[in-house]
């Protein structure tokens, strides 16, 4: 494959509007949508706003639509169409529109904000903590997030309902709980936290968010299913007796202060 | 008034005119590492400190580092500390480094990367449950902390989510344009907010730029668009001072396919972990390399620098383990002698070394980063890799133990400083930099604050020049677009003050710049300010084009070869130069620089010794 012109419609607008607009830019080898709406920002629409950061999905900064697929610009690679094909590139439809690809994420730094934090208890006496790797191991899956929003964006929650964000911290922050409650030294226990404040109960689990995760992690069976089970342990669950007389249920919040 | 929830913008909503203003003891430039640790130190000694930076919080490059954070903890090999760190840190900035700030860095990184653990970082772990360790080059010991390859994320994510829980204020996507001064002394900051084009003035005694580098001035590089030297060209504008400058780190492996990722990092950890680098030929090249500087601590068979991996007392370091610049400059030199690989890199091979899993847990965004972009499985197969522009060791004169810069109030720490790395900075000394030369910053531009008997106010006459001069690109008659000048500029720093540098190539860079500093006054910008990136670009590449000249004036002067810095007219290093600093300030018009030379302060016996 070599160059080629390659038409794409991008979304052109503000908070009080706007349309898509056509464009015709030419495009090389190996590069991605981010690379073609440069091009275009350096040629045809200095003006066009755009996010972005590291071009190497380490950041999470250049989230959009693709095609009406939410995805990291800077990891969509216009190898995975055909050349004929109009490319069509819409700003995040959970958050709102700032200007033309570039939205408001307040929402998540907002979130991120309600959250309490890590509390260790004292280091051991050599002033040194220990942890072991299998441990470490499953808040590292979710500490891998970079924060691109995409599970925010795309879970159904709030992509469709404004009204819920009030009550629901989602996905990225149901990891953060998930991350929290598994550290082997923290010592608070968020669990009340994670049903009343950030509203892991409104989640049914459809999977949404784990699917457009671009460093794939396992939002839904990894951190939010045993969130909620460890949440629902604590409220509901008549088998939470049993499962405390014969050992079955986890340890991770046993000795923690509720906040 | 309506503000911004997220930004704490005041002028985004529906209110008209006038210019936002707000009083803090400390303002911190910058949210990369550095910046954010400044600001956990300023605010626990009890100021009262804004972040302002020019992206989201949490994207700042910092989040680019991945094999590691270079603190002599021991946890592996007992017999590391400060004393040896401080010696292969200076040994890999060819002597030429701040000998304090080494010496404050090395003693100082084991206890900040301790508190990192207190607020949530999770590092990998050795088998006793300690912070793990891992081989880099020019390190005499496993000593980098880390988590896989993607240690730079944790710790940015680690200081901002601390930031977030003391409650520190916040302006993201603000652009800081000018620095403001009362009688020579810092009185604030003024800026635009990124979003609505509306100004904004800080008003604030203490001034800390952690503003990170330049690389975005090179064609080749690993760095992103914010990093356009804006804290050099805001010190240097507020009068303070600029050294190492003509020292550029290449960094050896950088991604050469597909185009559009072209210069895109490639972590040491490769080599750390057993990758290996071969010519065209097949050949390991390395071994004929190796400099005399460091050939009695260097493999000279593969036999060795295999055995090294598993028995690190009995054998020495691989050629591959190199600091970055003798790296950089044999890749160079294999693909300049025809034996580079299709695509003008070389090949780095760790696929026939290590199994897939292995690779897989050590080396995970490595393993993800090619998949994705360039099709390469590099479980299976080698990469092609090649220089790319990474780190600037130059960077604003300041004080070792406080960090304040010539200019009273203005504090810079990170990679906008200078002297810590001399001419070459080790892998994995950055992180610890940020950590250690941040809190330093943090906590005396907060005892510099509390202590002033009255604050410093900037006067109208300076914000009005401040407006006048980031509003020039809308109302200037003229054709330039910002675009095509910095990717002149970006073209003209690649071919002329790379890697390899010759007196009249620098000469003729100078030139360069001059013209492109002529086009840049006609330079016009469509549309209007909300978040505009072609204003944004017209306002950063002032300051691009001042670091241009800064670097190539610099680069002419050194006559020798030293670390970041190679004349192929003068070659080696020249023992008369390894014992003072080019010191850089504005000239008298303010529309370029001056430089002088200084000598280096003699280091005291009790660290002299550990080189004899």
């Amino acid at each position: 494959m070599t160059g080629y012109q390659l038409k794409m419609r991008v979304w052109r607008g503000d908070a009080d509007g706007g349309d898509l607009g056509n464009y015709e830019v030419e495009v090389s080898e190996g590069e991605v949508v981010l690379d073609a709406l440069h091009r275009l920002q350096a040629t045809q629409a200095g003006d066009l706003a755009i996010r972005w950061n590291c071009k190497a999905g380490k950041c999470g900064s250049c989230s959009a639509e693709v095609n009406g697929k939410p995805r990291l610009m800077c990891m969509t690679r216009l190898s995975d169409f055909d050349p004929s094909e109009t490319i069509t590139v819409t700003p995040l439809r959970a958050f709102p529109v700032i200007r033309d690809l570039v939205t408001d994420v307040s929402y998540n730094y907002e979130k991120a904000k309600e959250l309490p934090g890590i509390e260790l208890g004292p280091r051991d006496a050599d002033g040194k903590r220990r942890m072991m790797q299998v441990d470490v191991e499953r808040g590292q899956e979710f500490r891998k997030c970079i924060e691109c929003f995409l599970c925010q964006n795309t879970c159904h929650v709030v992509r469709d309902h404004e009204d819920n964000k009030k009550a629901f911290a989602g996905p990225r922050f149901f990891l953060r709980y998930a991350e929290l409650d598994m550290h082997p030294l923290d010592t608070r226990d968020r669990r009340d936290a994670a049903r009343d404040e950030a509203g892991i109960g409104l989640c049914n689990i459809t999977k949404c968010c784990t699917e457009v995760c671009p460093e794939g992690i396992k939002i839904t069976d990894n951190a939010i299913i045993p969130m909620k089970e460890r949440v629902a342990d604590r409220k509901y669950d008549p088998l939470v007796w049993l499962g405390n007389k014969i050992g079955l249920r986890n340890k991770d919040n046993e000795g923690r202060t509720p906040v | 008034m309506t503000r911004h929830p997220l930004t704490g913008n005041e002028m985004s909503g529906d209110a008209q005119g006038g210019m936002e203003r707000h009083q803090y003891d400390v303002i911190v430039i910058g949210a990369g590492g550095s910046g954010l640790r400044a600001a956990i130190a300023a605010h626990e000694a009890g100021a009262r400190v804004a972040v302002v930076c020019k992206s989201l919080l949490g994207k700042a490059h910092t989040v680019m580092a991945e094999g590691g954070c270079a603190a002599a903890m021991g946890n592996l090999y007992p017999d590391d500390n400060w004393q040896v760190h401080f010696r292969d840190t200076m040994r890999g900035g060819k002597m030429l480094n701040n000998w304090r700030m080494a010496q404050i860095h090395a003693q100082e990184a084991p206890d900040r990367v301790m508190e990192l653990e207190d607020w949530g970082a999770l590092f990998d772990r050795t088998s006793d449950g300690l912070i793990s360790q891992r081989d880099f080059g020019g390190h005499r010991y496993a000593r980098l902390a880390h988590i896989g390859d993607r240690t730079g994320l944790e710790i940015i994510r680690t200081l901002q989510q601390r930031l977030v829980a003391l409650g520190i204020d916040v302006y993201m996507e603000c652009t800081v344009t000018d620095l403001l001064k009362r009688d020579g002394a810092i009185a604030g900051a003024f800026g635009y907010w990124r979003e609505s084009g509306r100004f904004i003035v800080f008003d604030a005694p203490s001034v800390v730029l952690a503003t990170g580098g330049f690389g975005k001035a090179w064609k080749v590089t690993s760095n992103s668009w914010e990093y356009t030297g804006d804290g050099h060209a805001l010190a240097l504008r507020a009068g303070a001072t600029l050294i190492n400058m003509e020292f550029v780190q290449f960094h050896p492996t950088g991604m050469v396919w597909p185009p559009s990722v072209k210069g895109l990092l490639v972590t040491e950890s490769v080599r750390g972990d057993g990758g290996i680098l071969k010519n065209s030929d097949g050949e390991r090249f390395m071994f004929n390399h190796i400099p005399e500087f460091f050939r009695s601590e260097t493999a000279d068979s593969i036999e060795e620098a295999d055995r090294w991996y598993e028995d690190k007392k009995n054998n020495r370091r691989p050629p591959e383990l190199l600091p970055r610049d003798e790296v950089a400059r044999a890749i160079n030199a294999e693909i300049k002698a025809g034996r580079g690989s299709p695509h003008g890199g070389v090949f780095l091979d760790i696929a026939s070394r290590r199994t897939p899993e292995f690779i897989k847990k050590r080396l995970p965004s490595m393993y993800h980063q090619f998949k994705e972009l360039a099709d390469v499985d590099i479980t299976a197969e080698p990469m092609e890799i090649g220089p790319t522009c990474h780190y600037a060791m130059g960077g604003i004169e300041v004080d070792p133990e406080t960090e304040v810069s010539v200019v009273p109030g203005l504090y810079a720490v990170g990679e906008c400083s200078g002297g810590m790395h001399g001419s070459n900075r080790l892998g994995g000394n950055s992180l610890s930099d940020l950590i250690v030369f941040g809190k330093r910053a943090g906590d005396s531009a907060a005892a510099y604050a509390a202590g002033l008997p009255s604050r410093p106010e900037a006067s109208d006459i300076d914000i009005e020049a401040a407006k006048a001069s980031a509003l020039a690109p809308f109302e200037v008659e003229g054709r330039e677009n910002p675009y095509t000048i910095q990717q002149d500029l970006q073209q003209s720093m690649n071919d002329l003050v790379g890697i390899i540098r010759e007196g009249s190539e620098l000469e003729q860079a100078l030139v360069e710049v001059e013209r492109l500093k002529e086009r840049a006054k006609t330079m016009v910008v469509e549309g209007h300010r909300q978040y505009n990136p072609g204003w944004h670009l017209a306002i950063d590449l002032r300051n691009m084009l001042l670091v241009g000249e800064c670097v190539a004036k610099a680069a002419l002067a050194r006559e020798e070869s030293r670390g970041g810095h190679t004349r192929n007219d003068h070659p080696g290093p020249n023992p008369e130069w390894g014992s003072k600093n080019l010191v850089l300030r504005l000239n008298a018009a303010r529309d370029g620089v001056d430089m002088t030379e200084q000598a280096i302060t003699a280091m005291p016996d009790d660290l002299q010794k550990f080189f004899e």
